[in-house]
C-alpha cells in the first residue's frame, strides 16, 4: 500500500494521512493509491503539512508498517528515548522498528 | 569572555525580529516552504525526522554560566527537557515548534547568543581548543582571533552564498584538541621571533571525501590573518564547484587544482588584498583581546588533592587536566554515561553545570568537539565538592578519551540524513566495555560513530571509526581503523565488509583483544595499529 506522511507545519510533529485528515498514529494511515502526490500538494497549500511524501507500507498483525526503517522510526519516535515515543510505557517498543 | 557591544546586540535583535516576521508569513501562507526553507536554515532551524530542530551557536565553544543556564531554560520551556551538544561545539534542540522559534531566538539574544550561520553555505561557527586560555603549552589564547573571525564572517556579504558550507578552526598549541586539520581552514597560532602569526591549513574535512588539510602558508602575521583568509575564501568562492554539491567543498578544489596552484592563486589574491587596507584595526583586536585577558587567579593556593576516596581519585586521574595557573585545574565533565546518549544533557544537568561554572570556574565553561563539557578554571581545593555534585547528577563518569567516551552523531533516531542509528550502537559498545578496569587497560582509544557518510560523528578521525550505511533498508556498519583528529591527524582505513549492530561490537572486541596481545610498552591502540598495519587486525576480525 501507499501511505502519505509529513510533518505538521506548526508543531513539526510527524503526521499520517488518515483519509479525512491527519493523525499522529501511523496505524490510522489509509492507502492513498495513486493520489498521494496530489493530496500532498493540496494539504501543503492548505498549511496543514510540510514536507509531505508518499511511502510504501504493508498491513501486518500490528497494523500499518512503513517499509523503510527511517519511516518506522518517524512513526514511533527515537528508539533510544522510549519515554518520548508514541508508546512511552513500552520499553520494548523500539523492537517494532527493527 | 567576549561581551556584545551595541552593534552586536542590535544586529542580533534585528535578526530575531526579521525572523519573527518571516515565521509569521510562513504560518499565514504568505511564504511557501520553498521560499521559507532558506530563511529558516539561515537561522539554524531544520526540519528533522520528528520535528523542527534548532542549532544554537556556541562561539568557539565558550559559554558563561548565564548563557548555559539559558540553554537549560529553553530546553525545559520549549523542548522536551534536554539538549544535544554536537561535534561542532554547538547545541541542538530536537523538538522545536515553528511558532516558538522566534521567541527562543529572542531569549537567546538576551544572553548574547544566536543561531545565525549554523546552517547554509556560509562560514559556520568558529571552533577552537576547549583548553584555550588555560593550557600551558599555547603560544596565545586563540579565542581573540576566533572572535575576530566570528565578527568578520558574520553576514559577510561576499561569503554568504559560498559553493558549500565552510568551517574554520583556530588553535594555538602543538597538541591539537580540535581536529584543526579536518576543517576547511585550520589556523594554528605560532610565535616566530616573538611575533604571533598563524600557520594556515586549507582543504581539510570529513564527509564523503575525507581529506587532511595541507599547509598552505607557514606564517601569516596576526594583523594580516583576516586579509589572508579573505584571499583564501575569494579563490574558493570564485573557483569552487557549484554544479555538484558533493564536489563543492574547498577540499575538492584544493585537491583538483593541486595545493601549489591553490597557494599561488591565494598569494596573488593576498597581494591584491594587501593594497586594499582591509586588515582590521589593531585597536579592534586589542579591544577583543582584552575580553580574554587571564582572570585574576588567586595565588598561594594549595596543590594538594585529597585522594582518600578511590572513586574520586579515579575521576581526578581521568577527568582533570593541568592548568597553567598554580593551584588550579581543568575539569572535563563527561556527557558519556554508559547507558546514556553521547552529548545529551537534561535541562537539570545544564542548570547544574551552569551553577558549577558560576560558583567554581570563574563563570566560564567550554563545550568540546568530543561532546563533553569543561570547567576551565577550578581550584584544586574545590575538586571534591564539584565531583560530588556531578556524581549526584549522573555526570561523574571517568572515561575521558577511553573507549566509552564515544563520539556519536544523532543518527537515524533523529536525523533526516542518516542511514543508520548511531546511539544504540554507542550504548552497546559502552555496555560491552563498561568495566572500568577494562577501559583503563585499553587506555586512550577514540571511538567515533557516524550514521551516514556526512560524518558528523567524525568516524574518519576515530582510532576506531564506524560508519552506518543502509543495505536494502537494513542498518549495516563499516568499521575503520587508524584515524586521528589530533596533531597526528590521519584518516581511518576500512577493514572490509560491514557488520550488523551486534557484529560490529564483536569485531571491536577482536580488534582490541589483538591490540592488548600485540602492544609494546607505552603504545596506545593507534600506535600499535600504525606499527602493525591493517593486516593482522583484518585477520583477527574476518578470520
Amino acid at each position: 500500500m501507499k501511505i502519505l506522511t509529513g510533518n505538521d507545519l506548526v508543531s513539526g510533529d510527524v503526521i499520517w494521512w488518515a483519509g479525512d485528515g491527519w493523525s499522529r498514529q501511523v496505524g490510522d494511515s489509509v492507502d492513498v493509491g495513486t493520489h498521494g502526490d496530489d493530496l500532498a500538494r493540496t494539504e501543503e497549500a492548505a498549511l496543514r503539512v510540510v514536507g509531505a511524501y508518499v511511502i510504501d507500507a504493508t498491513i501486518t498483525d500490528d497494523g500499518v508498517r512503513p517499509a523503510h526503517i527511517k519511516d518506522r522510526i518517524r512513526a514511533l519516535g527515537p528508539t533510544v528515548r522510549p519515554d518520548l515515543t508514541l508508546k512511552p510505557n513500552d520499553a520494548d517498543a523500539g523492537n517494532w522498528v527493527i | 569572555m567576549y561581551r556584545y557591544d551595541s552593534y552586536d546586540q542590535s544586529i542580533v535583535d534585528a535578526r530575531v525580529e526579521e525572523f519573527r516576521d518571516q515565521v509569521q508569513r510562513r504560518l499565514t501562507g504568505a511564504l511557501t516552504e520553498d521560499q521559507f526553507k532558506p530563511l529558516r536554515l539561515m537561522n539554524g532551524l531544520y526540519l528533522q525526522l520528528h520535528a523542527y530542530m534548532l542549532r544554537v551557536a556556541i562561539p568557539y565553544g565558550t559559554l558563561s554560566g548565564r548563557q548555559m543556564r539559558k540553554l537549560g531554560e529553553i530546553a525545559a520551556k520549549y523542548d522536551r527537557g534536554y539538549g544535544h551538544f554536537t561535534t561542532r561545539q554547538n547545541l541542538q534542540y530536537n523538538w522545536i515548534k515553528l511558532a516558538d522559534a522566534p521567541d527562543i531566538l529572542a531569549e537567546l539574544a538576551t544572553v548574547e547568543m544566536h543561531a545565525i550561520q549554523t546552517s547554509g553555505n556560509c562560514i559556520r561557527n568558529i571552533s577552537s581548543d576547549q583548553y584555550a586560555g588555560v593550557s600551558a603549552d599555547e603560544v596565545a589564547d586563540p579565542r581573540p582571533w576566533a572572535e575576530l573571525l566570528r565578527q568578520w564572517s558574520s553576514f559577510h556579504p561576499e561569503f554568504t552564498y559560498l559553493p558549500r558550507k565552510f568551517k574554520i578552526c583556530v588553535i594555538a598549541s602543538d597538541d591539537d584538541r580540535a581536529a584543526m586539520k579536518l576543517h576547511d581552514i585550520g589556523l594554528k597560532l605560532v610565535s616566530r621571533d616573538g611575533v604571533i602569526g598563524a600557520e594556515v591549513y586549507a582543504g581539510g574535512g570529513m564527509g564523503r571525501t575525507p581529506m587532511v588539510a595541507p599547509l598552505i602558508r607557514d606564517f601569516v602575521p596576526e594583523e594580516e590573518i583576516i586579509s589572508y583568509l579573505e584571499a583564501c575564501l575569494r579563490v574558493y568562492n570564485r573557483y569552487g564547484r557549484r554544479d555538484n554539491k558533493y564536489k563543492a567543498r574547498i577540499k575538492i578544489l584544493v585537491h583538483e587544482i593541486g595545493v601549489e596552484a591553490y597557494k599561488r592563486q591565494v598569494e596573488e589574491e593576498f597581494a591584491h588584498m594587501r593594497t586594499l587596507g582591509l586588515n582590521p584595526p589593531t585597536e579592534e583586536l586589542d579591544r577583543i583581546r582584552a575580553f580574554f585577558a587571564p582572570p585574576a587567579y588567586e595565588t598561594g593556593l594549595s596543590e594538594e588533592i585529597d585522594r582518600a576516596d578511590p572513586a574520586f581519585a579515579l575521576w581526578v586521574d581521568r577527568q582533570v587536566a593541568a592548568h597553567k595557573a598554580p593551584g588550579y585545574a581543568i575539569v572535563n565533565i563527561s556527557l558519556k554515561p554508559l547507558t546514556g546518549i553521547p552529548g545529551d544533557a537534561s535541562a537539570e544537568q545544564i542548570e547544574l553545570v551552569a551553577g558549577l561554572a558560576e560558583q567554581y570556574s570563574l563563570d566560564e565553561l567550554r563545550v568540546t568537539h568530543a561532546q563533553n563539557l569543561v570547567l576551565p578554571h577550578v581550584k584544586k581545593a574545590d575538586l571534591h565538592a564539584i565531583w560530588q555534585k556531578l556524581e549526584a547528577a549522573g555526570l561523574a563518569e571517568a572515561n575521558l578519551d577511553l573507549i566509552t567516551d564515544i563520539i556519536a552523531c544523532p543518527g537515524l533516531d533523529y536525523c533526516a540524513l542518516a542511514n543508520a542509528r548511531s546511539i544504540p550502537l554507542a550504548q552497546k559498545i559502552a555496555q560491552r566495555f563498561a568495566a572500568a578496569e577494562r577501559q583503563a587497560e585499553l587506555g586512550e582509544l577514540k571511538l567515533k560513530i557516524s550514521g551516514c557518510i556526512n560524518a558528523c560523528g567524525h568516524h574518519h578521525a576515530g582510532h576506531i571509526g564506524i560508519l552506518g550505511v543502509d543495505r536494502k533498508g537494513v542498518e549495516n556498519f563499516q568499521l575503520s581503523l587508524g584515524g586521528s583528529g589530533a596533531e597526528d591527524t590521519s584518516l581511518g582505513q576500512i577493514t572490509g565488509p560491514g557488520f550488523s549492530e551486534d557484529g560490529v561490537v564483536d569485531a571491536i572486541e577482536k580488534v582490541t583483544d589483538l591490540y592488548l596481545a600485540q602492544r609494546e610498552s607505552g603504545e596506545r591502540f593507534l600506535d600499535t595499529y600504525r606499527r602493525l598495519g591493517m593486516k593482522p587486525f583484518k585477520e583477527a576480525i574476518y578470520g
